[in-house]
């Protein structure tokens, strides 16, 4: 287990460092930020020596490896819009988009989970054919009309609850969240079902589709020869047998979830990272986007390293299997 | 003959596909005895397995059993209360499957999954559970059993999961285990010894076994009496030492004419020829017709039953005695 361990986490390093280079690159790229941020009727010499001063006259690889030297002491750089470190750029965002992203993910997961294994159980229930039937909804209507809808429905025309923004939140070691009040709890649900509603789809479906084949093997027969119940053999026999998608999608999606919540934060004006980033997009801010998606990168391959971790811990034929 | 442990009448089970409808089980009925071994051999396709499985209620849609009785310990099984038959299930009657590579889950540890057996019909502590456990893994043979408990399958050689899957099937000294070729999928040299142990098993717990093999050598080392099973029927019963020496039925004599044992060295195999029919849509009449050297015009008409003296057959034109 150990060696296995430490063979992913090599593996994590050098992907880490391929991601940086094309990240740095990718962002050069996109465009000059010196021709949004100096106004064009700037004296030659101010423009040069603002390019100078943020480094930007200098060879690319030089400047990857400034970079690249600053975030090995923890500092990303400051924002060019902002001019404040970009780290705490970042995670003064970080709480909102957690919390929404936390709440839709595991949401969809504890509702999504049961749904798929029931509609896998009994496919020829009149509630598997409808939860189906929903799930194919959730996959095909597009986030941000959805998002509308709800607006539309639960703010203007009942106004039960609010359309947007974060509502009061409560600090807690430091760190706003709005989910311990009531009214910052409202504020939350809207914008955490506008974006659990894809996600539970997709759970729905896996964990059908993994109940279905599940319930055809002979383990399962043989379970039922032995007199075993139907509730123990799905809660301790299809339960862990489908573990291993699930674990995979649950922690794919709180990743791409955390980084790209983009439509949902727009649409409900949810002060998190995916409008940290739009904006930052649209005024070519270069060091939060390569802070941004550097960071994305990195959260990615942990969540991955996670994954497979677990999946050694749900499933003993892979760790051991990988160890000898 | 003891008042019978397990009666089985006029069973039928059918699948209802899309192409439609399959008769894997037509008609078998047989009795089995308290303690009694009790072979059931036929071709690939034949429906042993569907047989077995019946006997249990556990055919999934789209099968079903469509008539007949199974009557265990008096009790009648077709058509119980799917709780009532659970309670039954590992209990008073038991199964062992062909591949013990796909029975055994194979993301639960040993423990927890004999656990979950015994814990299946008595509500007894965790503990008292592995207790258990230990002690029967024991009895099937498997060394250091307690230490075991927490290995996974993986990590057991096919020999040894079919011996953890024998003891889940011997838990609660069931009346009756239906074996489905248990030694099919192992090596030859385990084969032997786990038929042995069973037998061993079976005796000592008073179990009686429903040994299901397509392997007419296997069956008669250890049957004492035998059913051959053809398209979904009976069409031969009666003791091993009977049928071997003196098969009525033209398909039994060419299982046992295709048997290695009775070939001249040298010479290949008598394979019956033709293969199993397909079990959708048979025509009427005897479904052996197309294979058989002794088909007649009569043969297009279903054989009847005809039994006398502990053994019956299913033929127009039995083969005669050989003196
Ligand atoms: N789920 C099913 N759907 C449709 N047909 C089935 C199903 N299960 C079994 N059958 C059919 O029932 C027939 C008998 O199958 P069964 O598994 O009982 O054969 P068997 O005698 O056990 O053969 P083997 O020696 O290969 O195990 C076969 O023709 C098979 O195609
Ligand atoms: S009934 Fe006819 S076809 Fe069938 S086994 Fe007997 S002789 Fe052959
Ligand atoms: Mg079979």
């Amino acid at each position: 287990m150990a060696g296995y361990v430490i063979q992913r986490c090599l593996q994590a390093v050098v992907v880490m460092f391929v991601m940086s280079v094309i990240v740095f690159v990718g962002v050069y790229a996109i465009g000059n930020p010196m021709e949004v941020l100096i106004p064009l009727d700037a004296p030659q010499d101010v423009r040069e020596l603002i390019i100078a001063r943020f480094g930007l006259d200098r060879p690319l690889w030089e400047q990857y490896l400034v970079f690249i030297g600053n975030v090995a002491q923890g500092d990303f750089g400051r924002s060019f819009v902002y001019a404040t470190p970009v780290l705490d750029l970042i995670l003064s965002r970080l709480p909102a988009t957690l919390e929404l992203t936390l709440a839709a993910v595991f949401g969809a997961t504890f509702i999504g989970v049961p749904l798929g294994i029931w509609a896998g159980y009994r496919p020829d229930a009149v509630s598997s054919k409808t939860i189906m039937g929903l799930s194919i909804l959730g996959f095909s209507v597009p986030t941000f009309w959805v998002g509308l809808i709800l607006i539309l429905t639960f703010a203007v025309s009942l106004g039960w609850l609010p359309a947007g923004g974060r509502g009061p939140t409560v600090t807690v070691f430091g760190i706003e969240w709005s989910f311990l009040t009531p009214e910052g709890l409202s504020h939350l649900l809207l914008p955490a079902v506008n974006l659990s509603l894809f996600k539970l789809a997709m759970m729905i479906r896996l964990a059908r589709a993994g109940t279905r084949e599940v319930l055809l093997t002979d383990t399962i027969k043989f379970a039922r020869a032995a007199g075993l119940s139907e509730g123990t053999i799905v809660m301790r026999h299809v339960l862990k047998l489908i573990a291993v998608p699930i674990v995979t999608v649950f922690g794919l999606e709180l990743g791409s979830t955390l980084a790209f919540a983009v439509v949902t934060e727009t649409i409900f004006s949810w002060p998190g990272l995916g409008k940290l980033i739009i904006d930052s997009i649209t005024s070519l801010d270069r060091p939060v986007m390569v802070a941004y998606l550097i960071l994305v990168a990195l959260l990615f391959v942990t969540i991955n390293l996670v994954i497979d971790l677990t999946y050694a811990a749900l499933d003993p034929r892979i760790s051991r299997g990988a160890a000898s | 003959m003891n008042a019978p442990l397990l009666e089985v009448e006029g069973l039928r089970t059918h699948f209802f596909t899309r192409a439609g409808v399959v008769k894997a089980v037509d008609g078998v009925s047989f009795a089995l005895a308290p303690g009694e071994i009790l072979g059931l051999v036929g071709e690939s396709g034949s429906g042993k397995s569907v047989t077995g499985f019946s006997l249990l209620g556990l055919i999934d849609p789209p099968g079903r059993i469509v008539d007949g009785s199974v009557r265990l310990e008096g009790e009648e099984l077709v058509g119980m209360p799917t709780r009532a038959l659970r309670r039954l299930r590992g209990r008073r009657i038991a199964m062992v499957f062909q591949d013990p590579m796909m029975t055994l889950n194979p993301v639960l540890s040993i423990g927890t999954q004999m656990s979950l057996a015994i814990r299946a019909h008595d509500a007894v502590s965790d503990k008292a559970a592995r207790e258990r456990s230990a002690a029967v893994l024991a009895r099937v043979g498997i060394p250091d059993a307690r230490a075991r408990l927490d290995a996974f399958p993986h990590e057991f050689s096919g020999g040894m999961r079919q011996r953890v899957a024998i003891a889940i099937a011997m838990a609660h000294s069931p009346a009756v285990i239906v074996a489905d070729e248990p030694t099919t999928a192992l090596d030859v040299s385990i084969q032997a010894q786990i038929l042995f142990e069973m037998r061993e098993l079976a005796r000592e717990s008073g179990t009686a076994l429903v040994w299901i093999s397509h392997d007419l050598a296997t069956v008669s080392s250890l049957a004492e009496r035998i059913l051959v099973m053809y398209a979904g029927r009976i069409v031969e019963e009666g003791a091993t030492a009977t049928v071997l020496r003196d098969p009525r039925h033209p398909y039994t004599r060419g299982l046992l004419d295709s048997l290695p044992a009775t070939a001249e060295p040298g010479r290949p195999l008598n394979q019956i020829p033709g293969t199993t029919p397909s079990l959708l849509a048979l025509p009427p009449g005897c479904p052996f017709a197309p294979r058989c050297a002794h088909a007649s015009g009569s043969c297009r008409e279903d054989p009847p039953r005809r039994a006398a003296a502990g053994r019956a057959y299913r033929c127009h034109h039995p083969l005669e005695r050989v003196a």
